[in-house]
């Protein structure tokens, strides 16, 4: 079943949908798009590594990532730049980094495109295991921290002075954005996959009265992005990254007439 | 039982300072089971950051501060509600805790927000939102509370209810309370002990002491101070040492 490697795409897709659901809403609820991108752009820097060193992708991303962010943290801490000057900088940095680094492998065949938007044809049944896998891991250890990173992305004071520990929560939580750009950089490729976090998250809002109905409309939002994007881009022959990208924006612009309805029925 | 076993939180000449400046500095306090201690204060006198620093949520402080419990229900001056976060009233009352929906209704009710357990957060007014903090921090049914200016916004009937919602979950839940109040009234009508902060506790104990206070005087003036002492006529009645309530 899985030799046809449009079944592979479509489950490994599925598979990565399921988990940005739920990771995309907090991404939105906590303002931290820009910080998704910033760890996106560090896994070129993982790709190179694992191609130079021949190290299993997801895992050498999943460190450099969680690299990046551990350095994020630490420049807070001892400069006075703000936060998103620091995250532009890491950002750009490490992406140039990975892509001079890349000039200097001539001997290694690379894809950038595919890195940068990614690549259906490139998903194997080892990818399969690690995404649906890496997956089940990510939603078992997000459930597990949901009460305090929820409450703390509520409100920080409240979630600390009641003693739900919201900085233990925060970490955990850095390292589940790591794991999830390391599994999903082969589907949706390193510029898009904030993309695949926000918009399906942003969609959702526009149709949910709860935190709870949100993550669930953000899951059905990505798994339709994912299938109709992959069927485009298996029929148009387009990117995989892109297409699934542009599904979900037009999903996005259809709810935003369902939120124009509820202004309505306010006024 | 003695004293100290009743001790909740207590700080010893505890103090923050931030980017070389004190927010507050020398501050000893205690909160007993069954005890309120008002925090009263100019505005910037480091009311919120003396109860923070109870709270633990400083990490980096002077003195010291020994918690006792760790059940624990906070009302804080300022919370906001992004958009992006779609919350209704049901969802926030179960944020630190997972509670039954019958303990949920039993604290709504009290503080008379029931009606609102389905609307969103962002909807409501500044009063129903206070109730509704209020509501969230005692349904938990707390050893130590910790409230912030809990009756801003709420229209006059809904602040005397709520005060006296408030001095009767102390005696119910014999749970200790540390409040932060601009309204001198109440906080005298209710209170077992007074800290008046202004970066530095500038005089503490009971209303009627803290009210004949020079100090309390030059920070309040002579009008607050006569507020005061209007209490002193009220009580109709003394405590005795056994806690005893005689009629005069």
């Amino acid at each position: 079943m899985f030799d046809d490697f449009f079944i592979r795409a479509l489950v490994a897709g599925i598979g990565v949908a399921f988990v940005t659901g739920p990771l995309g809403c907090f991404v939105i609820w906590r303002r931290l798009s820009y910080f998704g991108d910033t760890l996106a752009h560090s896994a070129l820097l993982g790709v190179t590594l694992a191609f130079t060193m021949e190290f299993n992708i997801a895992l050498s991303v999943f460190i450099i990532s969680s690299l990046i962010a551990l350095i994020l943290i630490q420049l807070q801490k001892k400069t006075n730049l703000p936060g998103d000057a620091l995250l532009g900088l890491l950002a750009h940095s490490s992406l140039a980094v990975g892509l001079v680094v890349i000039g200097f492998l001539t001997f290694i065949r690379f894809d950038i495109m595919g890195l940068l938007f990614g690549d259906i044809l490139a998903v194997s049944v080892d990818d399969l295991l690690i995404i649906w896998i890496g997956g089940a891991l990510i939603l078992l250890v997000l459930k597990l921290i949901w009460k305090p990173l929820f409450a703390s992305t509520v409100n920080y004071e409240l979630a600390d002075a009641e003693g739900l520990n919201p900085d233990r929560a925060k970490a955990i939580f850095t390292i589940l954005m790591a794991a999830i750009i390391a599994i999903s950089i082969k589907m949706v490729g390193l510029l898009l996959i904030t993309g695949m976090l926000i918009i399906p998250a942003a969609m959702a809002r526009n149709l949910s009265s709860s935190p709870q109905s949100m993550v669930i409309y953000s899951i059905i939002g990505g798994l339709l992005s994912v299938i109709i994007g992959l069927f485009t881009s298996l029929e148009f022959n387009t990117s995989s990254g892109p297409s699934i990208i542009t599904a979900a924006l037009l999903l996005f612009i259809l709810s935003l007439f369902k939120i124009k309805q509820s202004i309505k029925l306010k006024n | 039982m003695s004293t100290d076993q009743n001790i909740l939180v207590k700080l010893n000449d505890a103090g923050l300072q931030l980017n070389n400046k004190w927010l507050v500095k020398g501050v000893s306090l205690q909160v007993e089971k069954g005890k309120i201690v008002t925090l009263i204060g100019p505005n910037g006198s480091g009311k919120s950051t003396t109860a923070k620093i109870a709270l633990g949520i400083y990490k980096k402080i002077d003195g010291s501060v020994e918690k006792y419990t760790h059940k624990v229900g906070y009302v804080p001056q300022k919370i906001s509600i992004d958009w992006t976060l779609p919350l209704r009233v049901n969802d926030f009352m179960v944020l630190t805790e997972s509670l039954n929906k019958e303990t949920i209704d039993e604290a709504l009710s009290l503080t008379g927000v029931i009606h609102l357990k389905d609307k969103n957060l962002g909807d409501l007014s500044g009063g129903e939102f206070q109730r509704v903090l209020l509501a969230r921090a005692i349904s938990k049914k707390p050893e130590l509370l910790v409230l912030d200016e809990p009756v801003q916004g709420v229209d006059f009937t809904g602040e005397i209810a709520l005060y006296e919602l408030i001095k009767k979950i102390s005696d119910e839940l014999s749970c200790g309370i540390l409040l932060i109040s601009h309204d001198l009234h109440t906080v005298m009508a209710a209170t077992d002990h007074v800290v008046c902060l202004n970066g530095h506790v500038c005089c503490s104990g009971s209303p009627m002491d803290v009210a004949k206070n020079n100090e309390y005087k030059a920070l309040f003036g002579e009008q607050a101070s006569q507020i005061l002492s209007r209490y002193e006529h009220k009580h109709d009645h003394i405590h005795t040492d056994e806690g005893e309530i005689k009629k005069n």
